[in-house]
């Protein structure tokens, strides 16, 4: 029997192709079906793109490395949910590309920190967390309040986003623009951007209405975080 | 083997690689010990003065591609083509043009990847973070790496692939396979940086972990397995311990390894059936990890003694002691109700730390020993109390290190989960933050004595290419012995 093991002693190609299909087994396995499974993902209510100042947000938050230190994914444990609210759900995250779950809480996950703290507190504790959390070790990120969003290509990253299966309807992509600039403008009319993106949290997040800023953007997706899927409607039975 | 039957290998390619490990082993350990500074002293963010780009969030990455990417690929590159020549007994294909290509072009990958990460470039995957213009450029890098490595194969004038061969044959491999399907995405623009992940969500975290967790066991263990089979027997002149026992190891810890990936997604969104696979192959991984190990030390057997005077082997024998250790501690932290408790937590980091720095530093450190003489034609070491120095330093820091996060990651998944008499939960998760500062200090001290023993190996190596030779009483002498600039015998038997 050892012999036969001599083939891939003495042939470079066969030990090259031989380790090839050993090594995508596992893989092929796991993966596969994940995409054709159905009950992956979970049927629920609520669940939508990003608007297009949520996703500038979220690529701050990916820029700034947010998930190496917050999860964005609740276990189902009584005191992971009691802390921080109903387990996450497969669909809550099926629109992000890449996905954001973590693997280290050095801070509190942020799953559904969505609408639990004010606008004034995000800001504040951005600025300079140990100001509102004295034990954080959190790095101050008061530059986000210096920057402007530099985001005028969003029907561009809606485009690129629609390439990778988010439905992003034609609409959506033509409007980018207008609805990044009405989602900061709580004196204007948001029920265009409403009808598109529901529960999208319009407001002057970051207290300063004459300069579109990163701080406004990463603070609309904070506040959002977690907010979308309806659980009156959702039946864990169903997966 | 005499002189005149020995192909003329292209080492300076070799040398080149020995001494960029080097500097990347003391960048990346440096950052790595900001980095757990700024845990315990969060002003060393430096924001206000040094604006946005050194927070631990940038930092971190440019720590982990560091360490394992930049110190670690550039020992894996350097040794593969060594070992390659001479297991083969060819000169490196493509020589000299590609193997330099490829060995300046991984510089460069990790370059633009390291200046990104400092300008916030980053996909926001873990262990995968460079943008796609970065990863197409380590795909052709990588391409020429795999041509370099299997046409030297197929030119060989020796019989047998022998078996360190096929470890970096499969890593080569694997980790192109990792690489190209972990990476898949759409650029916004061409002209642009931005790129949005081609999976998402459950998908795309499954991929992610397949990738990442095959990153540990494709880069971090199957090349360095590679390095301990030629390096271990080369160094004892010795044979290795079961050729057999290779062969069955060989083949279940690649095969294994891939399935393992799911166990850093337990109890997520991820479909139970995936998360319980991923337990059971984790498991199972522990026989062939204990097999390489085993593969490893039971070669020393008959030269026991040795290690009373040979501080390299010591070296060699903790990398495997610790390799042994760490395969022992993930398969239990695998374990679902385990890893309920662990994962989140420091526990992970520190298990992290004791493969990352007791098996892969470690055993990069010895192989870096004896790469030094053989390249630059050294009889003997500058210094061998030095090496037991840098021995010494390194246990106690990686000690330091994995204690720590033992008992800061227990003890925060604790505070975590801990109710109070009234049924509601004890602590707060700020309260949890405030515990941690001890623990974040030690593991930091620990970070700073390991860096420091890399510190003495790089001037203990800048004297040896020098050609300098220090007075000093051998290792394991008696008392008494007079200081010599003497060859250790064991440095004869290598020769």
């Amino acid at each position: 029997m050892w012999n036969l093991h001599k083939v891939f002693e003495k042939n470079a190609i066969y030990l090259l192709v031989g380790s090839l299909v050993v090594v995508s087994i596992g893989g092929l396995v796991e993966i596969v079906p994940l995409f054709f499974v159905k009950s992956t993902i979970e049927k629920v209510d609520g669940m939508r793109p990003y608007s297009p100042l949520e996703l500038a947000g979220r690529n701050i938050y990916i820029r700034e490395g947010c998930y190496v230190c917050h999860s964005q994914m609740i276990r189902p444990f009584k005191d992971e949910v009691e802390r921080y609210g109903h387990y996450s759900l497969a669909a809550e995250s099926m629109y992000d590309h890449p996905f954001q779950w973590g693997s280290k809480r050095t801070g509190p996950d942020l799953a559904r920190v969505g609408g639990r703290y004010s606008n004034e507190w995000h800001v504040e504790h951005l600025m300079n967390p140990r100001s509102v959390v004295p034990e954080s070790v959190m790095p101050r990120y008061a530059f986000l309040q210096d920057n402007e969003l530099k985001f005028d290509n969003a029907a561009e990253h809606l485009k690129t986003l629609r390439m990778v299966g988010v439905p992003y309807t034609d609409e959506q992509v033509e409007k980018a623009a207008d609805d990044l600039k009405a989602q900061v403008n709580p004196d204007a009319d948001s029920s265009e951007l409403l009808r598109r993106y529901p529960k999208a949290v319009v407001g002057n997040f970051d207290g300063n209405p004459d300069k579109l800023t990163e701080m406004d953007a990463l603070v609309a997706y904070l506040q959002m975080l977690g907010t979308l899927v309806d659980f009156s409607t959702y039946k864990p039975e169903a997966r | 083997m005499p002189p005149a039957q020995t192909p003329a290998y292209n080492e300076s390619v070799v040398r080149f690689g020995t001494i960029m490990a080097m500097f990347w082993s003391i960048v990346g350990m440096s950052v790595g010990v900001l980095i757990a500074l700024q845990l315990a002293f969060p002003d060393l963010n430096f924001q206000g003065a040094l604006g946005e780009y050194f927070t631990f969030g940038r930092l971190r990455p440019l720590h982990t591609s560091g360490v394992i990417f930049a110190f670690g690929g550039t020992v894996l590159l350097a040794s593969s083509f060594y070992v390659v020549q001479r297991t083969c007994r060819a000169r490196l294909f493509g020589d000299p043009w590609l193997p330099w290509f490829v060995m300046i072009g991984y510089q460069l990958f990790i370059v633009m990847a390291a200046v990104g990460y400092l300008l916030g470039v980053t996909q926001g995957r873990e262990y995968a973070e460079p943008e796609w213009f970065v990863d197409l450029w380590l795909t052709v890098v990588w391409v020429a790496y795999l041509i370099v490595f299997l046409g030297t194969l197929i030119k060989r004038s020796e019989p047998h692939i022998y078996v360190a061969n096929w470890f970096y044959l499969a890593f080569i491999v694997t980790v192109a396979m990792l690489h190209l399907v972990n990476n898949a995405a759409v650029p916004v623009s061409l002209l642009g940086i931005k790129s949005y992940s081609a999976a998402a969500g459950v998908q795309d975290a499954l991929i992610q972990w397949w990738y990442g967790h095959n990153a540990v066991g494709f880069f971090l263990t199957a090349g360095f397995l590679a390095i301990m089979y030629y390096f271990v027997p080369k160094h004892i002149n010795r044979p290795i311990y079961s050729y057999r026992l290779s062969i069955v190891h060989f083949w279940g810890l690649i095969f294994l390894y891939i399935w393992a990936g799911p166990h850093h997604l337990h109890y997520t969104a991820l479909p139970d059936w995936a998360q319980t696979m991923g337990m059971v192959f984790s498991i199972m991984l522990w026989m062939p990890s204990w097999g390489g190990m085993i593969n490893g030390i039971m070669t020393l057997s008959g030269s026991w003694e040795r290690l009373r005077y040979d501080p390299v082997l010591r070296l060699m024998v903790s990398a495997l002691s610790f390799y042994g250790m760490s395969t022992f501690e993930g398969p239990l932290m695998s374990i679902k109700s385990v890893n309920s408790l662990s994962h989140y937590t420091d526990w992970t980091i520190g298990h992290v730390h004791s493969g990352a720095l007791g098996w892969v530093a470690l055993i990069s450190f010895s192989c870096i020993y004896y790469l030094v003489p053989a390249l630059w034609k050294r009889e003997r070491l500058y210094s061998y109390q030095m090496v037991n120095w840098h021995f010494w330093v390194s246990t106690i820091g990686i000690i330091l290190y994995i204690c720590a996060m033992w008992v800061s990651g227990i003890m925060q998944a604790l505070m975590w989960r801990a109710y109070n008499e009234y049924g509601f939960l004890t602590y707060s998760f700020a309260e949890s933050v405030a515990e941690m500062h001890p623990y974040y200090l030690i593991r930091a001290l620990g970070g700073i004595v390991f860096l420091l023993g890399a510190l003495i190996m790089a001037y203990n190596m800048y004297r040896t290419i020098q050609g300098d030779v220090r007075d000093e009483v051998p290792v394991g002498a008696r008392k008494g012995t007079k200081p010599s600039r003497a060859v250790p015998d064991f440095m004869k038997q290598a020769a």
